[in-house]
């Protein structure tokens, strides 16, 4: 059997004495997607941060391609493989659209490795794959802070994807999307999971029925269910879990 | 359009400054040659404040240590051999101390000023920005760091010369420091080093490394999460800052042959960081010219009310971060945008949009 790419171990995390996540367990394979569900303030934004290294469990551990990866820097981490974009937009506002891209997707980060002019072909190419994808070629050499809300989601999509992890954390891609543009992010996202997985975070039915993927129910910082979206939809546990928001998962 | 104007600006203050000599009396020149001095160490605190976003209020620390070696082998350049400074003397101390002999060899003496304030800078700057403390902490970090040094040179006088500093100078490499002759070679030397720091500037703003640097600024924990580590490159910036600094000070120390704490202290540290703001932060040819305008202003308030430079600068400082926040370097945008306010409140939104056309053509 193949190995997972990632293991979240039986993790919690401890804020104050309240476990925003108590016991967490998800296994990610290579080239997969998965959806990351639940009602507010379930763990879901914790488990990302947990894993990119911006909070530190209190037990349990993360594993990554086989290495333990628990107590790394955060910088480590990402050039180990993995990278995230974030809910609140951040893009490096007085860079070009293309800057933004290079720096993101430069494989030698070290500091005293930085003092060379140009960029190396294979980052050139990826980068102008992206730019293609994204629809920001036009906007290759506006200052990303210029771009309209739109635009910079797109682009910070462009950034992860461009840094050429193998897992990429997505927290609420879709948000503050057009349908059109929410369509168009998932068929980015399906497409590039031939070669990346892909863990999404999101709240709209819509989007995460078009990821076509398996997905995974968070509440109060534990798994809840796995499955695929029409099981979940079923299931009577996660039906109340949403009490009083069925809606919100039955949109679809 | 605007590459072509900041490269005719470059050309047209470097020509300024090449003829100088023919267009200043002795006095005025030698007034520019130290502001231009201070220039150099302005360039890095752009490098450090405005491009790293790291605001430092100790950058006299890094100064101080420039000049005061280079003027401890001017000291110890002026005496005959066996002596010793006169202030060690009255302390009562018998011997030299190992760790000024060393500086009496002028090779030694040239690369102590260039690697002890780098150094110096790095090692402050690996612990804080490994600690992730950044911001005021920072900044309170490196005012308590300036005024420490001046107390502490005021303190060792023996050997320090304390509250006076060094002087008494007479001769660097073997040629007189009053000779004029040196002291237009000075100016050259000064010229020529501050043009290699503003190419440095410009070279290092077109690397990978450079735009790192805006990046950590505008969002340090982006650039993180993309796989930089930000305390690296805020080390590396700052040591460049404190590099800067050090030749600026050694430099500072041949023109005016004189170095006392009273110049590297919490006060003078605060008065570089209000040039770089009025030249504007974050453009290299702004802080040069906010250096010099800063500076002849002290000259020439200070010589007709000694009392009010204080203030001057004070209200200086004031109306800069108000008006004009990207200082000097600001004006040539800003004049669009007044510009286009004046027409709003003119009511004439057509003729703004017809205008903006027009200038977005351009």
């Amino acid at each position: 059997m193949q190995s997972p790419l990632l293991s979240v171990e039986n993790v919690t995390v401890s804020f104050d004495g309240f476990n925003a996540l108590d016991g967490m367990s998800l296994h990610l394979m290579p080239t997969s997607i998965r959806v990351l569900i639940g009602p507010n303030g379930a763990g879901k934004s914790t488990l990302l941060d947990t894993i990119i290294g911006n909070v530190r469990p209190a037990s349990g551990r993360v594993v990554f391609k086989g290495e333990d990866i628990t107590d790394l820097n955060e910088y480590k981490i990402v050039r180990r493989g993995i990278c995230r974009k974030f809910q609140a937009p951040g893009t490096l506002e007085n860079l070009s659209v293309e800057d933004n891209l290079n720096l993101a997707a430069r494989p030698r980060r070290e500091s005293w490795r930085s003092f060379g002019v140009g960029i190396a072909s294979q980052v050139r190419a990826r980068v102008e794959r992206v730019l293609e994808r994204t629809g920001l070629k036009e906007k290759r050499k506006s200052l990303a802070g210029q771009l309209s809300h739109g635009q910079k989601q797109w682009l910070e999509i462009g950034m992860v994807v461009s840094s050429d992890a193998d897992l990429l954390l997505l927290d609420e891609p879709a948000a503050g999307m057009s349908l059109d543009e929410s369509a168009q992010t998932a068929e980015l996202i399906r497409s590039l999971s031939s070669d990346h997985s892909f863990l999404v975070i999101d709240h709209d039915m819509t989007f995460v029925e078009q990821l076509d993927a398996p997905v995974s129910v968070m509440h109060m910082g534990r798994m809840l269910k796995e499955g695929s979206l029409n099981e979940i939809q079923r299931d009577p546990q996660v039906i109340s879990v949403y009490l009083g928001r069925e809606k919100e998962v039955a949109v679809a | 359009m605007k590459k072509w104007l900041s490269l005719s600006l470059d050309i047209a203050l470097l020509a300024a400054l090449v003829a100088a000599p023919l267009y200043l009396s002795a006095y005025h020149l030698s007034l520019l040659g130290r502001f231009l001095a201070m220039a150099i160490l302005s360039l890095g605190l752009c490098l450090v404040w405005g491009w790293s976003g790291i605001l430092s209020l100790g950058q006299g620390v890094f100064w101080g240590l420039g000049a005061y070696i280079l003027a401890m082998h001017l000291k110890l350049a002026a005496l005959a051999p066996g002596d010793m400074p006169d202030f060690m003397m009255w302390s009562g101390l018998d011997h030299l101390p190992g760790w000024w002999t060393i500086f009496r060899h002028p090779a030694v003496a040239l690369l102590g000023v260039l690697i002890v304030p780098t150094i110096a800078a790095a090692g402050l700057a690996w612990l804080v920005f490994n600690r992730r403390v950044s911001g005021v902490h920072f900044a309170l970090i490196t005012q308590a760091l300036a005024l420490a040094f001046a107390t502490l040179l005021v303190s060792e006088q023996a050997y320090t010369g304390g509250f006076n500093g060094l002087t008494d100078f007479t001769t660097l490499f073997g040629r007189y420091i009053v000779d004029p002759s040196f002291q237009r070679s000075l100016y050259w030397i000064t010229v020529v080093a501050l043009t290699a720091a503003y190419l440095f500037c410009r070279w290092i703003s077109h690397t990978n490394f450079g735009k790192i640097l805006l990046a950590i600024r505008d969002g340090e924990s982006r650039t993180r999460f993309l796989g930089y580590n930000p305390a690296g490159y805020k080390m590396i910036a700052f040591a460049i800052g404190g590099a800067f600094a050090g030749i600026s000070g050694a430099l500072y120390v041949l023109h005016v042959g004189v170095i006392s704490p009273a110049m590297v202290g919490v006060v003078p540290s605060i008065e570089m960081v209000v040039a770089v703001a009025v030249g504007g932060r974050d453009s290299f040819i702004g802080v040069i010219l906010g250096t010099l305008l800063v500076n002849f202003g002290k000259d020439w308030i200070s010589s007709a009310m000694p009392e009010m430079w204080q203030f001057g600068i004070g209200l200086l400082f004031i109306l800069v971060v108000t008006l004009l926040p990207k200082g000097l370097a600001g004006i040539p945008e800003l004049r669009g945008q007044i510009a286009a306010r004046f027409r709003r409140s003119a009511g004439a939104p057509a003729l703004e949009a017809q205008t903006l056309a027009i200038t977005q053509k351009n």
